[in-house]
């Protein structure tokens, strides 16, 4: 008993170990390039899995796509060029950052529109609010403020 | 009045919101368009999986409208849909597979269960064709034209109903 129990402890220990050998470990020769394959392989979507990067994925696409990027980096290709590459094959869904251009421009500019617009009616309606206070006043409701006025200023 | 009616533009909003989740919902992410819609063929050297001695390059494709189906032995839907290629072979479709990542003995081994409905079968054993017209899970069909040119893409499994519903007019198109 005890020594299935151990056993059981050694397998949970390991577990993790285990998992993370599904990805491969890649040598670099310079920090540099493995930082960009990092960056690469966070910001490519795998086509197969539908909300995992190629980095995170256990899926043979996604292996053969970081294969694809490392050789490509060891090549001395740009990123520019290697997304390039990826989106034409797979299309622009495995980029996580869409590209800024005719297409995108609502999907981009949409959150800052909202906000300007946003900005914009608050303006508005403290503006409206504010000269509507201070016309709506009557006679005696001037005179109290006035009244209230002086007061302050006397202390 | 005026004023009254600014109070709806939230529900408005809400709604267009809603509206644009609702239709998000009921997209299947899996059918989305090929990236190598109304482009080229990828080039590629690869031999057949009957002989390895004979090499084929992408001119195979020219000429003749064809259908080209990624298949592989272990991939069971590629075995359910086999009946449907056949079907779509004994009218007249010209078929072109691509056996992707797969064991020489295995693919054979595979037509042989089945009959095969293809003229050739491009051996694909790294997956290097496949990585070039972006699959990412076989089967997938591609429609090629007499020009080279891809012109229609299936992602997965092709139902009977499908072969006369899309597969066959799409060719019908191309012709």
């Amino acid at each position: 008993m005890a020594l299935i129990s151990r056993l059981l402890l050694c397998a949970f220990l390991l577990w993790p170990v285990l998992g993370q050998a599904v990805v491969e470990v890649r040598e670099f020769d310079n920090p540099v390039t493995e930082q960009r394959y990092r960056d690469l392989t966070a910001s490519l979507r795998c086509p197969k899995c539908q909300n995992q990067a190629i980095g995170d994925s256990e899926s043979p696409i996604a292996g053969d796509m970081r294969e694809r990027v490392y050789v490509q980096l060891q090549d001395g290709s740009s990123d520019k060029e290697i997304l390039d590459y990826m989106v034409n094959r797979f299309g622009d869904y495995v980029l996580y950052n869409p590209r800024l251009e005719g297409r995108t421009l609502l999907l981009w500019g949409l959150p800052a529109g909202l906000v300007l617009l946003g900005a914009l009616v608050v303006v508005l309606m403290v503006r409206a609010r504010r000269r509507s206070s201070a016309r709506n006043l009557s006679a005696e409701e001037r005179a109290r403020l006035d009244a209230l006025i002086k007061r302050e200023r006397t202390q | 009045m005026n004023r009254r009616l600014l109070l709806l533009l939230p529900l408005v909003g809400f709604l267009v919101l809603g509206a644009f989740l609702y239709i998000g919902l009921s997209i299947n992410p899996f059918e989305r368009d090929s990236a190598l819609m109304a482009r080229e063929f990828p080039t590629f050297e690869l031999a057949t999986l009957k002989d390895p001695e004979r090499i084929v390059d992408e001119s195979l494709l020219g000429g003749e409208v064809t259908l080209v189906n990624i298949w592989a032995e272990w991939c069971p839907t590629c075995k359910q849909e086999m009946p449907q290629l056949l079907d779509l072979a004994e009218r007249g479709v010209r078929l072109v597979g691509v056996d992707y990542k797969d064991a020489r003995e295995k693919g054979r081994e595979f037509l042989a269960e089945f009959g095969s409905p293809f003229e050739v079968n491009i051996f694909d054993p790294e997956g290097t064709l496949g990585f070039d017209l972006g699959v990412y899970g076989v089967p997938e069909t591609f429609l090629v034209d007499r020009d080279g040119i891809i012109r229609y893409h299936h992602t997965g499994y092709i139902r009977p109903e499908d072969v006369r519903e899309t597969i066959l007019p799409e060719v019908e198109k191309w012709r």
